[in-house]
């Protein structure tokens, strides 16, 4: 076990965990930000994607230990205060969620896209997003959304 | 509310299957709620007063509905209570809603067996089954608000109105809100048993066929919307199992000792097919669970190569015994020898796996007395609403309280209880200390429960004008239902059709799989038809046309899709169009548009168009969300899914191996439209998904002239049709 202190949507945490506990389990088993979630552990889905630095990142592979130098994570929960962020309102107007587990890595990666390039082509956003995996077939919605959210 | 017919006592409205009286008149609590150890909850509780099993009321004229379904993206949190609302007169603006109790008397709609009750949410039928009942008890809530008013100007009933949560007295002009009357709130004695004549006509509908935004989505875009697993309990301990790769395969544990020792293991459990470990932290568990070292004894299944065994089937289909007889209609064999020509053509899928996002997990505590205990779980419910946890526990069933989750995809992977039973076996062996049970996604996968992989044996027959005489359709496969469901042709007109199932049996774990057996069997019999029409050089709608002569609501969802997609239309260079039928409850057919990357093998679907009629449509744009949903999965399952079996074994664990749909492969567009119709409503949820191999195929034999019969159409499978 060791101690690790974290800085999570401007707030900071410290949890005692065992070095090489990935970033996920840290922010869900143990602080309960349940917002990211599990769905693969292999980088392959996308659900439990995060910000570290404005970088979009997947958080279930990312070892706790080289987080805590002050890093600037950003997590679903601290999107924004109200779940009004402009691309958490566009997502409402497209209806884009079905089961909604995916979403917060979705959305996650979204804001990303929409940070570092305001416009986005139909095929950039498919490009940007296509890490992110959606059981329930919503990617039609998602990119309606992004659209939606660009023009905001 | 004239006419009563039957009534309800009100004693009967109130009760519980449980033996807890639910409520205690008009400002009664639900006992349940009130032990909640959140003092706001409970207060807020304390503010609800109940109209009967189904809704409470505050004086703030806010109004929670319960939604006896799961919602696992189907809507259910949204469309279940506009139903109710519509009865209800209800604001809409002012509209809660919560999972109701699992309790099968109060909330369970009408089950398979006549006269039975069920809270399963399975078959698509979370709308169909749930219609009656819900519009049937917003009528009631209606009447317990009207008859209070009634009471409380000591008019007669029959003079009051509502609206928009309002009641209106026509001769005083007087009026009082839902809220205003909750101080008069007055039960009763009996309660109307609505009729459909006594319930709102469609066309006074202001809720239904309109397009509301879903209650659950706000909750689902700012990462507040609960999943089983996300619960956390205080003292909660984690669990996690190791089942090999080989289904029903015995483990011997051989370092027990060296496991036992590690850093917050708290206990080894063993089930007849896994290794269980309980520790203080998840990534305790999960490091425990990677340093087991297990001897694997040999199962059923071992031995079995599934693409290997397809020659086996076809020596199955070409054997003359009949299986298991689904369908018989006059004389197939007689017809066929009379043919003017014949065709035989076998088709081909591979197991797939559902994939749902959320990997299976639950959440279980039992009491310090061992008395009760509670689940937390993503559940499509089941034919026992206690999800099969008392027997486990040993406890009487209305001691165990089901708090349903929200599903991160169900697609029938959770109507299945397997993970709930383990989760309660571990908590019962960590009891009074609360369990959290989780899947990773290697176990989800590799222990997963397929759609059987298949092979359907067609034949058929045309006379001298090529018109259909004769139909066959052989499946051979395990699972009954589950490789067989979908054989039936109910709106083509073919005189002479048989229809049977041949059974197998490898060991390998089966389920529903979204649309079940339609999937393959719709892909076999809509590929078919295009292969005789493409042989008769009939135009493949011109040949629907005549066999749907006698189906007029099928003939019109083929007229309206032709009609979207231009089908006769011209086509770009490079692009081919394809049509497919089906019929899960709802009708559909649906035409896409594809082109091909001849030097990979790579389909590309641009555009899908689909014509549904699923009767009154009570959320237009989530059925169409449904559709689309639909339309992606058959995608994914036509073109990439593919579970493979050797010795018996699994070889896919993650993503990483077992390829679903991403973004870059979704199609340009899906456009939905819909049959106008007053039928009651019918389930829509697995319409779609069967329909994409056949209208994939169908294009691709247009575009190429060369014929796809094997599930999914991998790149090397469709080069491979090009050689062929």
């Amino acid at each position: 076990m060791a101690s690790f202190t974290l800085d999570i949507n401007t707030t900071k945490h410290t949890v005692e965990v065992a070095e090489g506990t990935s970033l996920l389990w840290v922010l869900r088993e143990h602080l309960g930000l349940t917002g990211t979630k599990f769905g693969c552990g292999i980088a392959q889905c996308g659900a439990c994607i995060i910000h570290v630095d404005n970088i979009p990142l997947k958080a279930c592979v990312l070892p706790v230990e080289n987080f805590a130098a002050g890093q600037k994570i950003r997590t679903i929960e601290g999107l924004s205060e109200n779940g009004d962020h402009p691309v958490q309102k566009a997502w409402i107007e497209a209806q884009a969620p079905q089961c909604g587990y995916c979403q917060s890595g979705q959305i996650m990666q979204a804001v990303a896209l929409l940070e570092e390039n305001p416009t986005p082509s139909r095929e950039e956003i498919k490009s940007y997003m296509n890490g992110v995996l959606c059981r329930c077939g919503t990617y039609l919605r998602i990119i309606n959304a992004v659209e939606l959210a660009s023009k905001a | 509310m004239a006419n009563k017919i039957t009534s309800v006592s009100r004693r009967e409205f109130l009760k519980s299957s449980s033996g807890i009286a639910l409520f205690f008149g008009a400002s009664g609590i639900l006992p349940l709620i009130v032990s909640c150890s959140d003092k706001k909850k409970v207060g807020k509780q304390f503010e609800k007063h109940p109209l009967s099993a189904w809704v409470q009321i505050t004086e703030d004229g806010e109004i929670t509905i319960y939604n006896p379904a799961a919602e696992m993206g189907q809507g259910s949190m949204t469309s279940l209570p506009v139903i109710f609302a519509e009865e209800m007169d209800a604001d809409w603006s002012k509209v809660k809603v919560e999972f109701s109790p699992q309790e099968l008397e109060i909330y369970g709609s009408p089950g398979w067996a006549p006269g039975s009750k069920m809270m399963f949410t399975v078959g698509s039928r979370t709308t169909k089954s749930n219609y009656q009942l819900m519009r049937k008890s917003g009528a009631q809530a209606r009447y317990v608000l009207m008859h209070s008013a009634a009471a409380h100007w000591n008019v007669p009933v029959s003079e009051l109105t509502t609206a928009n949560s309002v009641v209106s007295h026509e001769g005083s002009s007087k009026k009082i809100s839902y809220g205003e009357l909750v101080p008069f709130l007055a039960m009763p004695a009996t309660i109307p048993d609505f009729t459909e004549e006594q319930l709102k006509a469609r066309k006074a509908f202001r809720l239904i066929g309109r397009d509301i935004p879903r209650t659950e989505i706000p909750a689902k875009v700012n990462g507040t919307a609960q999943f089983a697993i996300d619960i956390r309990l205080p003292e909660m301990v984690y669990g996690v199992l190791e089942r090999g790769n080989l289904h029903g395969s015995k483990p011997t544990l051989t370092n027990e000792s060296e496991i036992a020792a590690l850093d917050g293991v708290l206990k080894i459990v063993r089930f007849d097919y896994a290794i269980g470990i309980v520790a203080r932290r998840l990534e305790q568990a999960l490091n425990a669970k990677k340093l087991l070292k297990i001897d694997w004894s040999e199962a059923k299944a071992t031995g079995f190569n599934s693409q290997e065994i397809y020659s086996d089937y076809e020596q199955i289909a070409d054997q003359n015994k009949t299986g298991k007889v689904i369908l018989e209609k006059g004389n197939e064999a007689n017809a066929r020898q009379n043919a003017a020509k014949t065709y035989t053509a076998d088709f081909k899928n591979d197991y797939v796996y559902h994939a749902q996002m959320e990997p299976l997990n639950a959440v279980i505590q039992v009491s310090p007395d061992g008395k009760n205990a509670e689940v937390w779980v993503g559940s499509q419910q089941g034919m026992d609403p206690k999800l099969g946890v008392p027997e486990i526990l040993g406890l009487p069933p209305e001691n165990v309280n089901i708090h349903l989750q929200y599903l991160g995809g169900g697609f029938g992977r959770r109507s299945m209880s397997d993970f709930v039973a383990e989760c309660a076996i571990l908590a019962k062996e960590m009891a009074p200390l609360p369990v959290k049970l989780i899947w990773t996604r290697e176990d989800d996968l590799t222990y997963g429960a397929f759609r059987p992989l298949s092979l359907q044996r067609l034949n058929a027959s045309v006379d001298s004008q090529g018109t259909l005489t004769s139909f066959s359709h052989t499946v051979i496969g395990d699972g009954g239902d589950l490789a067989a469901s979908g054989v039936q042709n109910d709106h083509y007109d073919i005189p002479n059709q048989l229809a049977d199932w041949r059974e197998t049996s490898h060991g390998i774990r089966l389920k529903h799989w979204r649309s079940v057996g339609h999937g393959p069997n719709k892909f076999a019999i809509e590929c078919m038809l295009d292969e005789i029409a493409y042989d008769q050089k009939i135009d493949p709608v011109s040949l629907r046309r005549t066999l749907m002569v006698k189906s007029p609501r099928a003939l019109a969802t083929l007229e309206k899709v032709s009609e979207m997609a231009d089908w006769n239309g011209p086509l770009a260079e490079g692009r081919a169009k394809g049509v497919s039928f089906v019929e899960h409850d709802s009708l559909g057919t649906g035409i896409c548009e594809i082109s091909l990357d001849r030097s990979t093998g790579k389909i590309k679907v641009h555009n899908f168009w689909i014509a549904l009629d699923a009767g009154i449509i009570v959320q237009p744009d989530n059925v169409k969300a449904q559709i689309e949903g639909g339309i992606m999965m058959g995608l994914s399952s036509a073109l990439k899914e593919q579970i493979t079996i050797e010795n018996g074994k699994v070889q896919q664990s993650n993503f990483n191996d077992y390829q679903i749909l991403r973004m870059e492969d979704c199609p340009d567009s899906i456009e939905t439209s819909f049959i106008e119709s007053s039928e009651n409503p019918v389930g829509i949820g697995e319409t779609a998904t069967p329909m994409v191999a056949g209208a994939i195929a169908n294009a691709f034999l247009k575009l190429t002239g060369k014929k796809l019969r094997h599930l999914p159409f991998t790149p090397e499978r469709v080069l491979e049709a090009l050689k062929s």
